[in-house]
Order: structure tokens, then sequence, then C-alpha cells
């Protein structure tokens, strides 16, 4: 589903990601785990096409495609989901109106019906629901206000509502407390874990992968991978500590 | 008609950012549309300039009287809409205005409160989104007379570039002759958040439909209250599309 061969990007012309390569089928679900500025987002942001992050060599295939030489918004149509890390507020702009136009606006960019505001909205509280979280939320301006585990939790609505083919859930479990960690891991599950879908999960702790199981586990530092393994690696990397295992 | 002589652009502050060309093909302007709100009355009016024209509304508000103006100020040319408004003791005065320009479009919003006795409250919100080589002028003054004590006069000046070739000038201006007021001003130019832009494509919104989504919120605190707010703000919105 998603090829990564040889990945270089810089960020304000410095070389971040070196030589990264990882290879993700559908029906995997795989968890990138390393130390800090190692390069985790910058692969995230990478894969969205964020500006600023410039790909110096290699390449990437999404589903056959070339997904570098497409800009953001055909990533996201193209099935691409990127959690981020500290999602965004944007005042003004309540998350029913901004999802239903996303949404539509990638069903348009497929050449599929766009959905009415009812049928929506439908769609809208059935995942609302999923991950516990109260409509009136939704009818808010996109994370303004919201707490960082409010904001965590509103990122995996979102992707509930977008239905992506693949997800790169940046530390989605930072900040999330233990109940809402168990809804999250679990939402994940049943948004992502089908087959014809593939998720990448960027963690620092053992405590998500206890929910969402994955089936690779990969240690970057330095910018490439450095050593993938089973689910045993993230408890090997938990005991040990990244220095004695990379 | 007046025969106000033609002001030297270069040399008079309140018109120092009009382009003197421009303003010889409308010289000589018509006189200010001068209205004299009666004690306790509310007036409300709105302005729409979509044209090349300089259109002024003079308003003095007696005791205890209200106002609230809103203005739309869009259009390819050099449109501009000056509002001034003397308060009469405990008036109230609103003004909210968006203006838009792309092109080598000139808009200017020129806005004078005075506050001329005690504890009238006035705000004045004015937002301005500008691409291309467009230019957008706001004066906005606050004048508080000897004597106006208890004043409570707010100023929001807020301008959007699209482009980097765009200029704006913002120049708010207090005068208090007064104590015991309370005169609260914001002036800001910036760009768009680039993170925002970002956020909003990667879940699958074109650029230009991203752009509008964030600027519609940035416009709309001005129109919000209007009285007819889904008219003016949907002015605005088409205003907006041109631009992106
Ligand atoms: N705009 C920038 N200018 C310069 N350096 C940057 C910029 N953005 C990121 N970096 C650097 O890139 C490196 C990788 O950052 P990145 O955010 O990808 O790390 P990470 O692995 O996600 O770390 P964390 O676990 O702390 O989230 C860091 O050294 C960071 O300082
Ligand atoms: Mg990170």
């Amino acid at each position: 589903m998603l090829v990564i061969d040889d990945l270089h990007a810089e960020v304000a012309g410095k070389p971040i990601l070196k030589g990264l390569s990882l290879t993700i089928n559908a029906g995997e679900i795989h968890a990138i785990m390393g130390p800090n500025g190692a390069g985790k987002s910058t692969l995230g942001y990478t894969l969205g096409g964020r500006p600023g992050y410039e790909v110096t060599g290699g390449s990437v295939t999404f589903e056959g495609r070339d997904l570098l030489a497409l800009a953001p918004h055909e990533r996201a149509a193209a099935g691409l989901f990127l959690g981020f890390q500290y999602p965004v507020e944007i005042p003004g702009v309540s998350n029913v109106q901004f999802l239903r136009e996303a949404l539509n606006a990638q069903r348009r960019q497929r050449g599929e019906t766009e959905l009415s505001g009812g049928a929506f909205l439908q769609v809208a509280k059935l995942k609302a629901g999923l991950l516990k979280m109260d409509m009136d939320m939704l009818k808010r301006p996109v994370n303004v206000g919201f707490s960082g585990g409010e904001k965590k939790r509103a990122e995996m609505v979102q992707m509930g509502i977008l239905d992506p083919k693949f997800a790169v859930l940046d530390e989605t479990d930072s900040g999330l407390d233990i109940d809402a960690l168990r809804i999250c891991g679990e939402g994940i599950n049943t948004i992502m874990r089908k087959p014809g879908k593939a998720v990448l999960l960027i963690t620092h702790y053992q405590r998500l992968l206890d929910v969402v199981k994955p089936d690779f586990v990969h240690v970057l530092a330095g910018g490439r991978i450095v050593r993938s393994g089973g689910p045993e690696l993230a408890l090997e990397l938990e005991r040990e500590g990244y220095e004695a295992v990379a | 008609m007046t025969a106000r002589a033609l002001p030297d652009t270069r040399a008079v502050e309140d018109w120092r950012y009009a382009p003197q060309a421009a303003l010889a093909e409308l010289w000589p302007l018509e006189a200010p549309d001068t209205v004299t709100v009666p004690a306790g009355e509310h007036f409300v009016r709105a302005i729409v300039l979509d044209t090349d024209a300089v259109v002024h509304l003079d308003l003095t508000l007696a005791a205890g009287a209200t106002a609230a103006v809103h203005v739309v100020n869009v259009g390819s040319g050099y449109g501009r809409v000056e509002v001034t408004a003397t308060l009469g003791a405990g008036a109230d005065f609103t003004l909210g205005a968006v203006q838009l320009a792309g092109g080598s479009a000139m808009r200017e919003i020129v806005a004078s409160v005075t506050h001329a006795a005690p504890d009238a409250t006035s705000r004045q919100i004015v937002r301005t989104v500008l691409g291309g080589q467009a230019t957008g002028t706001v004066l906005g003054r606050i004048r508080v007379e000897r004597g106006a004590i208890g004043t409570d006069a707010e100023q929001s000046i807020r301008a959007m570039l699209l482009d980097r070739t765009a200029t704006a000038n913002a120049r708010p201006e207090l005068e208090i002759f007064a104590d015991d007021v309370k005169c609260a001003h914001g002036c800001a130019v910036g760009e768009l958040d680039a993170m925002g832009l970002f956020y909003l494509q990667s879940r699958g919104l074109e650029p230009p439909r991203a752009k509008a989504l964030m600027l519609q919120a940035f416009l709309a605190e001005a129109l919000v209250g209007a009285e007819d707010e889904e008219r003016l703000c949907a002015l605005a919105l088409a205003a907006l599309e041109g631009l992106l």
C-alpha cells in the first residue's frame, strides 16, 4: 500500500530524514518509536506534504501512485490521513462545517456524490459516539479551547468521518487520560483495522500498543529506520531504552 | 455640492494614502450625508460600495441615541468610505467594516468617532483582506473631548495580506482630552496562519477553500450583529472568492 524508499527530507535547510525506507501493506499496523528529535513528526509531515518539508531524495509510492507529486488535499482524497501531534486551532470555523466541507471536497475529487447536510450529521454522530465525544463539541470551532486530550480525541473523530485508507497517527496517545487512551485506541481499531487499510502509529509508549496491537515495530533514529521487529521490540525498548536497543 | 478644494494627498493627513489622480476624477465630491439621530432613537445603516466613489456619512447622536453602521467596501478601483460620528451623553455607536481588494484596487475606510459628552460608548471593528497589488487603508480615530468623562471606546483594526505584493496602511489615532475614560485599541497586519492552512488542506480542502474558511471568520467579526448580517456576509464572501 505504501512504499517509502530511501527518503531524504530537510527542513529549513537541515537534513532530517536521511535515507528512510519502509514498506507497509494493506491490513497491517506499524508502530514507529524513537528518541525525541529523531524525525518521526518530520516523516508524518513529509508524507502529508507540509510546505517547508523538502524532499531531497528517494520516493514514496501510495497504491501505485507517486504520493510526493500530489498536493496535500489530493493526498487526503487519495486516502491519506495525518493525525497531528499538535492539532491546530481554527477560530470561527465549526468542526461540523469544516468536516462536512472536507469530506465532500474529498468525495468530489474522487468523483463521488457529495453528502447532504442530514446524511453528514448522521455519520458525524455515529463517529463522535464511537469516540464518546459530545456532539456539542463538534459544533464548536475546530480545536479552539479544547484540552490537549480533547484535541486528540477530536482528531480520531475526524479520522472516523473521513474514513481514510491509510493513517499516520503522530503521538495520538500523548495527552490522553487512561480512559480516553482506551477509547481512542479502540476507535483506531474500529475505524482502521480492516482489510484494505493500514496505520502508521508514532508513539513513545507501550500503553497505546496494548490496545492497538501493531504487527510491526520500527525504531527511527537519526532520520532512518535503524531496527525493525514484531510487537516484542516495543517491550524490549520500554525495558532497555533506545541506547541499548538501537 | 460643496466647492471643497481637491486636497493635496501628500499633505493632508486624512487623504494621505488616497491616489491623487483617481481622486481628481471623482472631484468635486458630494456633500456628506448628514444625519442627526434624536435622543433615545436608534439608527441603522449599511453601506455597500463596489464602485469608484467617495462616500461620507456624518452622524450626530443626541443624548442616549444609538447607531450601528456596517460597511462592505469592495471593488476593482478606488473607493473610500468615510464615517464620522459625534456622540452625545450616553450615546452608543458601532462601526463594523470590511474591505476586500485585489488586483490594483485601492480601498479606504476612514472612521472618526468623537465622544463630545460623558458616558458614551463606541466600538469600531475594521477587517481588511488584500491580495495582488491592492492597497487597503484604514484610518481610525477616537477623540474624547474635555469633559467626556466615563467614555468607553474600543477600536480594533486588522488586515490580512494574501500576497506579499499587497499593501496595508493602518493608522489608529487616539486624542484624549478627558480623565476617567476607557479606550482600548488594537491594530495588526498579518498573513494567514500557514499551519492552519496546511491542517485544513490535509483534510481534503482545496487551497482556495481552506483560505476562504479561515478568512470568513476573520471578516465575520466586523459584521456580526448587523441588521442584514447575512446579506453583508454573503457580499463579503463573494468578494473574497474573487481574491482567492
Ligand atoms: N522548522 C525547523 N527548523 C529547524 N529544525 C527543525 C524544524 N522543524 C523541525 N526541526 C528539527 O528536526 C528534527 C526532527 O524533529 P521531529 O519533530 O521530526 O522529531 P520527532 O521525532 O517527532 O520528536 P518528538 O518525539 O519530540 O516528537 C529536530 O531536531 C527538530 O529540531
Ligand atoms: Mg514528533
